[in-house]
């Protein structure tokens, strides 16, 4: 396999009025195309910040980050947005569906950015539904669904535009064990079958266990590395 | 397009709040087009009078006093002078004071200086002919379901007879129609014979309200209404002679300046509309902060969500505003059936809807600018961790 995202000597720091927080330091890591990896570490570790900077939702204070070939940390703000749209899948942890849409609509959101015709959308986002196993939820609102099926439709938004990466945030916080089961397999099974490289946060020692991967972060440092044959 | 059901559902996500705000721009541009409809109809009062060769010559000192009808041969043998008539205003009710219409004594040869009131020649020759004959307007025949031979009946407000009675019967000989059928609003007239006033009424005999006259040449006006003015020049009776264009702006400047009375009112309403919807979109858009943070995860630009915000506040002002315009059409349309011409307006044709869309947009464009400018300066991070 080959490096899809190669870190180098990557921080961040914050500024809090006259203080300076430095989150990440000068984190080296390189993570294989189709590679399912969990992020773990303590409270304030940087884990999250580490994500957002891989997704192109932050920039970073130094270093690079190249992702597919291309230095995302050198890209405008417009181009960055694009290069999201067509490059990456967000799933968080409270879901962040929009409630007054129907769960087709939410997963068609990404391709509102795309040149598909109407059909094409609906099409498509039923397919990501079907993958998911929620096509007779299609027309119902978040608010309808449970949180495992709120995740199940975020995850399904995330892979609508069939992009090479997936970044989740904790992305079985929220969720009962059943649900996150459901939620961790289902992520395994896009990594496995559909070749999906994905970086997941993760408190839960539990959810990490599905990864071929951890990484251990502690105070902005990478500490340890483990492979791990995935649950 | 494939943005207008986000745009619609975020516009409705807090459906009280939308519907109370598209109430009050509803009813700012109800307001709006009432108020457009009075000032464009003064305006038009003032400015589309076809006979742009007439010359109206009222008393200089204010055009309610009387005028000698001695004047009239002189005015005849001015030069540049081609015809000229006289008319007093009447002021009396039909029925009822609600049921306002202008009606005015006039020489027999009136209608001869206003040819885009059309005319059979034989209801001329019947006017002339006939002591107590009386001329309407086809619009007020209607309304009042008058036809040739009826008798109409008017209380004099002005005007009693010798006999000291204050009803004056007219014998209707004619039906007028106005040429041009955007001036239906000039057929809510009812003229008579100045002869018959003059003989029956108990004061002011011999004098006219005012005279109007065609000059041979428009270029020749200025010169004739010099000319005309020096007649009565040091006398009792000083005139003053002046475009009929002028003379209605001057008519209806009697009433204030409808344009800015009507400008300072419209521009207090959408003051405050824009305080009021500006402060619901800013609400709207902050409590939507998280999922503006989710569209630009997944790909939205600065610049769309800008757009987006925009688009929403502009579709709830156009939404709002195009309800009450449509309101306002249907008001207006009840209000000049039901009055005529007592309360002047226009109807809410193109040109207001155009002024108030222009206006929608731009409401909508100012409400939006802050909450717009918030979504799109936003830092994806930030708001996704709830800072």
């Amino acid at each position: 396999m080959s490096a899809l995202v190669e870190i180098r000597s990557l921080s961040k720091i914050y500024e809090r009025g006259k203080q300076r927080i430095e989150v990440l330091h000068h984190v080296q890591l390189d993570i294989e195309q189709g590679d399912f990896m969990a992020l773990m570490g303590p409270s304030g570790s940087g884990k999250t910040t580490l994500l957002n900077l891989i997704g192109g939702l932050d920039s970073p204070t130094d270093g690079s980050i190249t992702v597919g070939g291309q230095r995302i940390d050198r890209l405008s703000e417009g181009t960055l947005a694009k290069w999201r749209a067509s490059n990456v899948g967000f799933v968080f942890q409270f879901y962040n569906l929009l409630p007054m849409l129907s769960a087709r609509k939410n997963v068609e959101l990404p391709l509102l950015l795309t040149r598909l015709s109407a059909a094409q959308r609906k099409r498509n986002a039923a397919v990501a539904l079907e993958l998911v196993g929620l096509t007779d939820r299609a027309a119902h609102k978040p608010g309808e669904l449970s949180g495992g099926q709120q995740q199940r439709v975020a995850i399904a938004r995330a892979i609508v535009s069939d992009p090479t990466l997936l970044v989740c945030d904790e992305p079985t916080g929220d969720l009962d064990r059943q649900s996150a089961v459901d939620v961790l397999t289902l992520l395994q099974q896009l990594n496995r079958d559909h070749g999906k490289t994905i970086i997941m946060v993760t408190h839960d020692p539990k959810a990490a266990e599905y990864a071929r991967h951890t990484l251990q972060l502690d105070k902005g440092s990478l500490v340890e590395q483990t492979e791990q044959a995935p649950a | 397009m494939k943005y207008l059901q986000l745009i619609w559902t975020a516009m409705f996500r807090s459906k009280t709040r939308t519907i109370f705000t598209l109430l009050s721009v509803l009813a700012a541009f109800l307001l709006f087009g009432l108020l457009d409809s009075v000032r464009s109809a003064f305006a038009n009062a003032a400015t589309s009078v076809a006979g742009v060769d007439r010359l109206m010559t009222v008393s200089k000192i204010s055009f309610t006093l009387s005028l000698p009808k001695s004047l009239l041969p002189r005015i005849e043998a001015l030069p540049g002078v081609a015809k000229v008539t006289y008319a007093n205003w009447f002021g009396g009710i039909y029925q009822d004071p609600k049921n306002f219409f202008p009606n005015e004594a006039v020489a027999d040869n009136f209608f001869d200086l206003y040819p885009e009131w059309r005319l059979s020649q034989a209801e001329r020759t019947a006017f002339g002919n006939t002591r107590t004959g009386a001329v309407v307007g086809e619009s007020l025949a209607k309304k009042f379901h008058w036809k040739l031979g009826d008798k109409i009946p008017l209380q004099a407000t002005i005007y009693p007879q010798k006999n000291g009675g204050n009803n004056w019967t007219f014998d209707l000989v004619g039906i007028y129609r106005a040429a041009d059928p955007k001036r239906k609003s000039e057929e809510n007239l009812l003229f008579f014979n100045w002869d018959y006033f003059d003989e029956a009424r108990a004061f002011g005999n011999g004098n006219v309200g005012w005279y109007v006259l065609k000059v041979t040449d428009r270029k020749l006006a200025q010169q004739v209404a010099q000319a005309l003015d020096a007649l009565s020049t040091n006398s009792d009776h000083e005139t003053k002679t002046q475009t009929e264009q002028a003379f209605n702006a001057a008519f209806v400047g009697q009433y204030g300046d409808i344009g800015l009375i009507v400008g300072a009112i419209m521009g207090a309403v959408f003051f405050t509309l824009i305080l009021l919807t500006g402060n619901t979109m800013a609400q709207a858009v902050r409590e939507r902060i998280p999922e503006l943070a989710v569209l630009k995860t997944i790909g939205f630009s600065n610049h769309s969500v800008l757009g987006l915000v925009l688009a929403e506040s502009v579709l709830l002002i156009l939404l709002g505003g195009a309800i009450g315009l449509v309101l306002a059409g249907v008001v207006v349309d009840a209000v000049r059936a039901a009055v005529g011409t007592a309360v002047p307006m226009t109807r809410v044709g193109a040109a207001i809807w155009l002024r108030g869309v222009g206006l929608m947009i731009l409401i909508g464009l100012i409400v939006g600018a802050l909450p717009a400018r918030r979504g799109m300066r936003l830092r994806i991070v930030d708001a996704l961790a709830g800072r």
